[in-house]
């Protein structure tokens, strides 16, 4: 029988390799796994490359990370949101590396990876300091970039429900970053707030299948 | 704004003059500041779908007190509701519709905005800080039309509307309008073209505090806002 849920956020990130790079879904405060991140810090791996749109904030989940200098780079596109302190303070300190991406080139990056593909071109950053070292071509008249994939080691899924399988149903705009990291991570591992029987679920609503879902962990008493 | 003698818009009325021009059925993306509060001002029983770069399409306005939820914030992070009729979507299908042309206007803020539509909105090179881009060059490169609504100049009173734009560019050649506090111009390929201006301003007055060639429109009109809060 396929169950993937495990009893704790420890199991659910055991494994995980110093110089991991790390899918952290979420949007500002809005779908992010932050008890993965939690258990991610006591599991002690270090030198991460941490992928995600902002930088983290106050001194808990990817900030509490970074303030205990475990993370070498962030990919990200937009750091400067809420009390980004931690981040800011590395980079200040310049302990750690930023590579700044727009926020839909970092999400087709990742849905590259999942797809098997080699990269892609796009127009955006074209003509912009974004594009310097990339390879350009011009496609149809207009300028366009070279995108490589992203692909992770983890992928951290904040979602609403799971069944033992790991199909996946999302809350609103929590689901943001979360059904792309999903595909995109050697291991994905999802943080849920219940669980229901196989078969429950609407096979019309499932928004990631469980074939992109490794493991479950319920956080929050519902198991 | 003393020596110009005239009466500037306010932001909401800024978004206001913005907000009528947005026709029915459009898809729209608001940008964060004062594009978001377009939103408020669409005028009555015209449907107009907000697209949030965070997977919202449908969103509504903020949410009354005790409808709060905090798993839906727009692209600002702040709490928001979704209309009728409105749906999720996840992080890559939200971009392609904005890098897909799937958007027939953006509205955006800007820093800078050059006699060719170059667009300046991302990063004002403060090197003490991190840059952040967002979802800048997405929108300006992929939504069908770019609209910038900005202060006409900086706030020691540079123009803001340049030849050339000095601070790193988010996009070559996308702005089609932009609306000022001052007035509102069209970017043409024969130049800057004004349609309209505030109550008192004029060509001359407007020219000194832009560095580009303006232009009056044959069917140039006077800008009656509403009053309302600032």
């Amino acid at each position: 029988m396929i169950n993937k849920q495990v009893k704790t956020t420890a199991d659910a990130v055991a494994g995980v390799k110093d110089g991991a790079v790390v899918l952290v879904a979420g949007f500002g405060a809005v779908g992010v796994a932050d008890d993965l991140l939690e258990a991610l810090h006591n599991q002690g791996a270090k030198e991460l490359t941490i992928v995600a749109n902002n930088s983290g904030n106050g001194d808990h989940g990817l900030a509490r990370l970074i303030n205990s200098g475990r993370v070498r780079k962030v990919i990200c596109s937009y750091p400067r949101s809420g009390d980004y302190s931690a981040f800011l303070n590395a980079y200040r300190a310049k302990s750690l590396e930023l590579e700044l991406v727009p926020q839909g080139t970092i999400s087709e990056r990742m849905r590259a990876a999942a797809a098997g593909l080699g990269g892609f071109f796009s127009p955006v950053s074209a003509n912009t300091r974004l594009q310097d070292g990339k390879e350009t071509r011009e496609i149809d008249g207009k300028l366009h970039v070279f995108e490589k994939p992203l692909k992770g080691d983890i992928a951290l899924i904040r979602a609403r429900t799971a069944d033992r399988w790991g199909n996946l149903i999302y809350t609103k705009s929590a689901r943001n970053f979360n059904p792309v990291m999903a595909m995109a991570a050697e291991l994905t591992v999802a943080q849920v707030d219940n669980m229901v029987e196989l078969g429950t679920m609407d096979p019309e609503t499932v928004v990631t299948p469980s074939i992109f879902v490794d493991r479950v962990v319920v956080v929050g008493g519902n198991a | 704004m003393t020596t110009l003698n005239v009466t500037p818009l306010t932001r909401h009325q800024l978004a206001w003059r913005a907000a009528q021009d947005l026709p029915e059925g459009a898809f729209v993306n608001l940008g964060i500041g004062i594009p978001t509060l377009a939103a408020s001002y669409v005028p009555p029983g015209r449907e107009v779908i907000f697209h949030s770069e965070n997977g919202v399409l449908g969103l509504g306005p903020a949410p009354q007190s005790g409808e709060e939820d905090e798993n839906l914030i727009d692209a600002g992070k702040n709490l928001t509701t979704l209309i009728t009729g409105g749906c999720y979507v996840h992080h890559a299908d939200a971009f392609l519709m904005i890098r897909g042309g799937h958007l027939d206007i953006s509205l955006l803020g800007a820093f800078e905005v050059s006699e060719a539509g170059d667009l300046a909105n991302w990063t004002t090179d403060d090197p003490s800080f991190p840059p952040g881009v967002g979802g800048a060059m997405d929108l300006a490169v992929g939504a069908k039309e770019i609209r910038v609504l900005m202060d006409h100049v900086s706030k020691k009173g540079e123009p803001r509307i340049l030849k050339t734009c000095s601070l790193p560019l988010t996009a070559p050649r996308c702005v089609k309008r932009i609306y000022t506090n001052l007035a509102v111009i069209d970017v043409t390929p024969k130049g800057l073209v004004v349609l309209e201006m505030v109550p008192g301003m004029t060509l001359e007055k407007l020219q000194a505090i832009t560095e580009p060639k303006l232009t009056l429109a044959a069917a140039f009109k006077e800008i009656a806002p509403p009053k309302m809060a600032a």
